[in-house]
């Protein structure tokens, strides 16, 4: 896969280009913006799902339908001016690349709201719908080129750990699975436009090896790649990944997808993952990236840090010259990816090692 | 990290990056079926838990890697290779290690590959079905992310020559790099290893074929590796162990210099070369060597001389106890690293009677084996629970020397150096020490001598201990919030007494900031803020080393600094809204559409003896492992990848213990409850008694038999002065409409509303009679059942909690007489109705444990008192409110401003520094 051609060889040299002469800003969450709307039911069904299914699929989804609140992936194709508000307030906070709204949009995660048929369609338009925001902005600040970048999240289960503590031999899902869920929605991903694909909040480092596998398939069958970027989360203070990986261990792990960047993003807010930021730029032969929660949650799950403190510690990062990619993960907001911009202008990326040989 | 390098980087759970240090790899051999006749046998009779300790042995013998074969006539390789490779992806100690997927079918490989989160090695594939099956297998070999094994095998056969080993994997090399871009580093190559000393003559070159042909590759294929199966070489003589060693070892001796970086071998069998019987070392030698024509006869005949018995499949059982054949010096530190006190007295008898002096046993072989126990600690592969097992162990050790070494001082008058001495204590006021207990067992692993004071200690008497035992270093502990305050207190003392001493600050409730800005400024002397039990080692063994401590101190005082320099400059951060439009903000309840249930049985309920059974099934058990530093959440935690098995270990243990617990009634569960007609009153609640009807105390037992009584058709509304207050405190945070500022009184129905309601209170108990099985573990120097017994009443006591809230619910208030959920439910609060607790987020003021305890009679009926910083004593114990609003929830209150500050100290009757000092941790602004 990795002799193939850029399917888009320009956006791909704008893109090098921009890291090479600066830290590139990451957009901030998604879920936490969504919330602020405090959509109903009724709200997240929109017109489309106003009966509890789909009015545009045939006979094969009638039923009592199920509830859809809290699928804020479906907000894509339901609410698409909310989703639109969110990235371009990202945008105008600075963000260079932007995520797709399709973190859970795969047919292992859509299957709780009996929605795995929408899986193309939902990646599709969430490319569609992120990079027409950044053309609008770009043709508006042509000095500042904005990527889209499709998001393949975890997925609601785990391919190396049993979810039964009888049972450690037993697996709720296969490699086989999920690699025909990651190509279903890299596939939406690509015919939507998506300039990078992100494989991110990889708590299961075998997640993340299906996704590499099943991206590969599908660029071999374009004929044609785009820049891939790995995303991990080092669930608590021991420092590993849920699946028990160090940091290290993890990069050798997906090492093989030679990704334009790899990095870590959840579950800990940014002074949490310093030591584990260092690591990974002690070994990366790539570009590094880092998108943190906005803190610990406090007492209701709420995430507390201000945009001056977070913007401190990710600028202090900079300045170690750890990172070429930041931005913000659950908690963040636009105030947060501003402050977060500011802090890093005026400091030079994280070089990379040897060769250019990472984004090869 | 040397940038340039192409080195192989492989990862099971932990990385394996093979730099030329490493020099040779061992590769775990017994993992294979068509190696290994017990192996074989265990997955055929589908006896896999007997199998994945078959790989935990071999990666506690020192290989690097686990090479899993399947490939079996009577297995169904595909399915054996995918469930195992699930099982042993579940054992930390295992799966940390990379995995060699070994298979003559691709199908099988794959299978394996698809069940690798970390980058293993494929094992193997060739040109021997041509170029075009090799290279789709190397792409797919890619594509998964693995490194790569080749085999010296083409088209006309498996290589055996020099010549065509060397030509065969050039012709693959150039293949690799140049058709599919294969890395080099990750292209492995095994250029054969067969039998030599067969008896034919052309085996003769055999090995050195191999050696040679090494020496090629490596200097002409850059960043490539060779391996290769080394149990082959010596197959001629199988039944003869001791001499398959030697041609192992005296094979990879010369093989290794030439280049060979890899090897499967059974890593816990391999003989040192220079260990070997020189006369059967060169005998070997001259057949790995081919060095003369008679070399095979000349090593048949000193063989029969080391055949011993044959390794049968016994092997398992024989060298899990294998350790116990060490020198006594490896038992002690075997025994200490897996805590293990079955043979610790007779080892460290024998132990005393090989050294000149008692206290050398301890200096000796007990702390080598500590400074074990302290560097796997230290780097992540021993969790708590093991280090306080490993610390049982060594505390036997030393209490089975005490005798022989008070003998020796009498005769020498000579005294054991320890690390340092350190004077422990949980503060007046406080009754917590579950966190300072083990930190000082994790201290005594490390050589320091602990005085540990217990808990409520004066500063007084901390403050002469230390100086009358010329202590090291004082620690400080504590849990509630007015221990903060002490904790200030103590180090004022210090400087007024001119102490010198370092003081190091730990327990939930203390933070850095904290000790940045309310300890460090009062002690002149060095105070430090110690995270948790495990940075205590580190953070005591830098303040008593001379090369370390200038440099820490430094750093801690600068960060001390900046972080009160932060603080001054913080600002409002989020601003506070005035205490009158909070109120204006707060929780309506909508009094004038909802009407409070009242409670069936008003007045006091006492449950004597609460049977501790009912408690067991109600234990949420995430705190329990947090407590020990295990951090996730049950039951996940159970199969977590990295602390799931000491996680089930401990698990084991608690449950083991509770067992006994109920069985033989160690603790004694006490509680009492109560329900009184109670108003709202600006931020307080007022509480009146209950009718004549429903007064009284109702025994429990009394209760259980009486049909649940219809419930009062309510209460006259009462008029005046209630029989007590309770006071509230008030968020205050600037907070968009719909989201009240929230008070607890708000829960309760306002004097003025004509709406009649009630309020509950609760405090339990489950640590009553724990002192006497307390003590029964310290006499048995086991540390770890007394803080096993500590958390386990912690747990019951909030279980006891729990269980009473839901039958609250259920039958005493009865407002929810239909609920039905389960005990995951029920952690996860999804219920009707709250129970707060003083001195928590939504109500920090502890001092309202005393009108609770009043109202109940808690003392009395419970046997719980309250200290001066109002802790409860004994520690497992929990009181607190029962609201039963629907919509009352749990909240912090959060910063406060100075006029609620002022205006509670009038609700409350104090003066105002006295409600700062109370209220000090929630305080918006600077009292001082």
């Amino acid at each position: 896969m990795n002799a193939l051609p850029w399917l888009d060889p320009a956006r791909v040299e704008r893109l090098t280009e921009a890291l090479a002469r600066r830290i590139l800003v990451l957009d901030g969450a998604m879920g936490t913006m969504l919330q602020s709307y405090k959509l109903d039911e009724t709200g997240y069904r929109g017109a489309r799902f106003a009966e509890g299914r789909d009015a545009h699929a045939g006979h094969a989804h009638h039923g009592p339908g199920c509830d859809l609140k809290g699928n804020n992936d479906l907000l894509t194709l339901t609410q698409p001016d909310i989703i639109r508000a969110v990235h371009r307030a990202y945008l105008d906070a600075g963000a260079d690349l932007i995520e797709t709204n399709t973190f859970n949009a795969t047919a292992i995660s859509q299957a709780d709201y009996h929605l795995e048929h929408l899986v193309y369609e939902l990646n599709r338009e969430g490319a569609r719908l992120a990079r027409a925001c950044c053309a609008e902005v770009e043709a508006a600040m042509p000095g500042q080129p904005r990527f889209a970048v499709g998001v393949l999240g975890p997925t609601s289960r785990t391919a190396s750990i049993s979810p039964d503590v009888n049972n450690p031999g037993f697996r709720n899902v296969s490699f086989a699975e999920l690699a025909a869920a990651y190509a279903e929605a890299a596939r939406g991903l690509l015919d939507g436009g998506a300039d990078a694909l992100m494989i991110e909040t990889v708590f299961d480092t075998l997640n993340a090896k299906a996704a590499v596998f099943a991206i590969g398939e599908e660029f071999a069958r374009r004929g044609g790649r785009v820049p891939v970027m790995i995303s991990g989360t080092i669930t608590d203070r021991s420092g590993r990944t849920l699946s028990g990986q160090t940091v290290e261990a993890f990069y050798y792990s997906l090492r093989h997808a030679r990704p334009l960047a790899v990095g870590l993003n959840c579950a800990l807010g940014a002074s949490e993952l310093r030591p584990y930021v260092d690591a990974l730029a002690q070994v990366a032969e790539c570009h590094v990236s880092v998108h943190p929660n906005a803190g610990l949650p406090n007492a209701f799950g709420e995430y507390d840090e201000t945009p001056e403190q977070m913007a401190a510690t990710i600028g202090e990062f900079a300045a170690s010259g750890w990172v070429n990619l930041v931005g913000g993960c659950c908690g963040t907001t636009p105030a947060h990816i501003r402050a977060i911009a500011a802090a890093v202008r005026d400091v030079p990326p994280r070089t990379l090692p040897g060769t250019g040989a990472a984004a090869a | 990290m040397n940038r340039a390098a192409r080195y192989t980087r492989l990862a099971g759970l932990e990385p394996l990056v093979l730099t030329p240090e490493l020099n040779f790899v061992n590769i775990g051999e017994r993992t294979n079926v068509t190696g290994s006749a017990q192996f074989r046998k265990l997955i055929k009779e589908g006896r896999y838990e007997e199998a994945v300790e078959v790989a935990r042995q071999q990666v506690a013998s020192g290989a690097q890697m686990l090479d899993v074969n399947m490939d079996e006539g009577l297995i169904d390789a595909e399915a054996a290779m995918t469930r195992f490779l699930n099982l042993i992806a579940a054992e930390p100690d295992i799966a940390r290690v990379p995995i060699m997927v070994d298979s003559s079918k691709w199908s099988v490989i794959e299978a394996g590959l698809r069940c690798l989160q970390g980058k293993g090695v494929v094992n193997s594939i060739s040109l021997k079905e041509g170029e075009a099956a090799f290279l789709e297998q190397a792409r797919k070999v890619l594509a998964y992310g693995a490194a790569v094994v080749v085999m010296a095998f083409d088209e006309h056969g498996q290589a055996d020559t020099k010549a065509r080993k060397v030509e065969i994997c050039t012709r693959a090399y150039r293949l690799l790099t140049e058709r599919v871009d294969f890395p080099p580093e990750d292209i492995i190559f095994d250029p054969n290893v067969f039998a030599i000393a067969t008896g034919i003559e052309e085996h003769n070159r055999y090995a050195v074929d191999f050696i040679e042909a090494a020496r090629e590759i490596k200097a002409t294929l850059p960043h490539c590796h060779v391996s290769g199966g080394v149990s082959n070489v010596s197959f001629s003589f199988r039944g003869n162990e001791t001499v398959r060693q030697a041609i192992h070892s005296v094979f990879l001796y010369h093989a290794i210099k030439a280049g060979m970086d890899m090897g499967i071998v059974n890593a816990g069998a391999l003989p040192i070369y220079d260990d070997l019987d020189p006369e059967l070392r060169e005998r070997v030698e001259d057949v790995v060597l081919d060095r003369r024509p008679d070399a095979t006869e000349r090593l048949l005949e000193i063989a029969a001389r080391y055949k011993a018995g044959s390794r049968d499949a016994g092997l398992a059982a024989r060298e899990k106890q294998a350790w116990r054949d060490q020198p006594v010096a490896e038992r002690l530190t075997y025994a200490l690293v897996h805590g293990i006190d079955e043979f610790v007295e007779a080892d460290t008898e024998e132990a005393r009677r090989q050294f000149a002096r008692p206290l050398e046993v301890i200096e000796g072989p007990l702390m080598a084996g500590m400074n074990v126990v302290g560097d796997l600690f230290g780097a992540g592969k021993m969790f708590l629970p093991q280090v306080v097992k490993s610390a049982r162990v060594m505390k036997k050790a030393v209490a089975y020397l005490i005798p022989f070494i008070e003998e020796e001082k009498a005769r020498s008058g000579e005294v054991h150096k320890s690390n340092g001495k350190i004077v422990l204590a949980t503060v007046k006021g406080d009754v917590h020490d579950i966190g300072k207990n083990i930190v000082g067992v994790v201290l005594r692993c490390n050589n320091f001598e602990v005085i540990d004071l217990g808990v409520m200690v004066p500063a007084q008497k901390i403050l002469d201990t230390a100086r009358a035992e010329r202590a090291d270093m004082i620690g400080l502990s504590g849990l509630i919030t007015p221990s903060l305050d002490e904790m200030s207190h103590i180090a004022r003392e210090m400087q007024r007494q001119r102490f010198a001493l370092p003081l190091l600050i730990g327990g939930a409730t203390t933070s850095r900031a904290h000790t940045a800005l309310k300890i460090e400024p009062h002690y002149a002397a060095p105070t430090v803020w110690v995270k948790d039990a495990s940075r205590a080692v580190g953070v005591a063994q830098t303040l008593v080393s001379k090369d370390l401590v200038d440099d820490f101190l430094a750093r801690v005082r600068a960060e001390y600094a900046e972080i009160r320099e932060r603080h001054k400059d913080r600002g409002p951060a989020k601003r506070l809204v005035s205490l009158e439009q909070a109120r204006a903000h707060g929780f309506g309840g909508n009094w004038e559409t909802y009407t409070p249930p009242a409670p069936n049985r008003p007045g006091l309920t006492v449950f004597d003896d609460y049977p501790l059974a009912e408690l067991v099934e109600r234990i949420d058990w995430t705190p329990f492992f947090a407590t020990w530093e295990l951090s996730g959440r049950h039951p996940q935690i159970l199969d977590d990848a990295v602390v799931g098995a000491q996680a089930r270990e401990l698990f084991r243990d608690a449950n083991d213990m509770l067992a006994r617990i109920v069985a033989e009634k160690w603790l004694t569960a006490k509680g009492v409850i109560g329900f009184w007609p109670a108003a709202r009153v600006g931020d307080d609640v007022e509480v009146f008694s209950p009718l004549p009807s429903g007064e009284g105390l109702a025994a429990d037992r009394r209760l259980a038999k009486a049909e649940p009584s219809p419930a009062p058709s309510g209460h006259p509304l009462p008029a005046g002065e209630g029989k007590a207050r309770f006071h509230f405190l008030r968020q205050q945070a600037d907070k968009p409409p719909g989201r009240p500022d929230f008070c607890l009184a708000d829960f309760i129905a306002p004097q003025d509303s004509g709406v009649r309601d009630w309020i509950g209170a609760f405090a339990v108990t489950a640590g009553l009679g724990i002192e006497a099985k307390l003590a029964e573990f310290e006499r048995a120097h086991d540390d770890y059942s007394a803080i096993l017994l500590k958390a386990l009443a912690d747990r019951l006591a909030e279980a006891f909690a729990e269980r009473l809230h839901e039958r609250v619910r259920k039958e005493f208030w009865g407002y929810a007489a239909d609920e039905a959920l389960s005990n995951e439910e029920l952690i996860a609060e999804r219920y009707r109705g709250i129970r707060p607790a003083p001195g928590y987020p939504a109500c920090p003021d502890h001092t309202e444990k005393a009108t609770l305890f009043a109202l109940l009679d808690a003392t009395r009926h419970t046997g719980i008192r309250l200290t001066e910083s109002y802790a409860m004593y004994p520690a497992a114990a929990v009181c607190g409110w029962y609201f039963s609003h629907p919509d009352s929830q749990y909240f912090v209150v959060g910063r406060i401003s100075r006029e609620q500050v002022e205006e509670y100290a009038k609700r409350k009757k104090w003066t105002l520094p006295e409600a700062e000092r109370w209220l000090a941790p929630i305080l918006d602004y600077d009292p001082e």
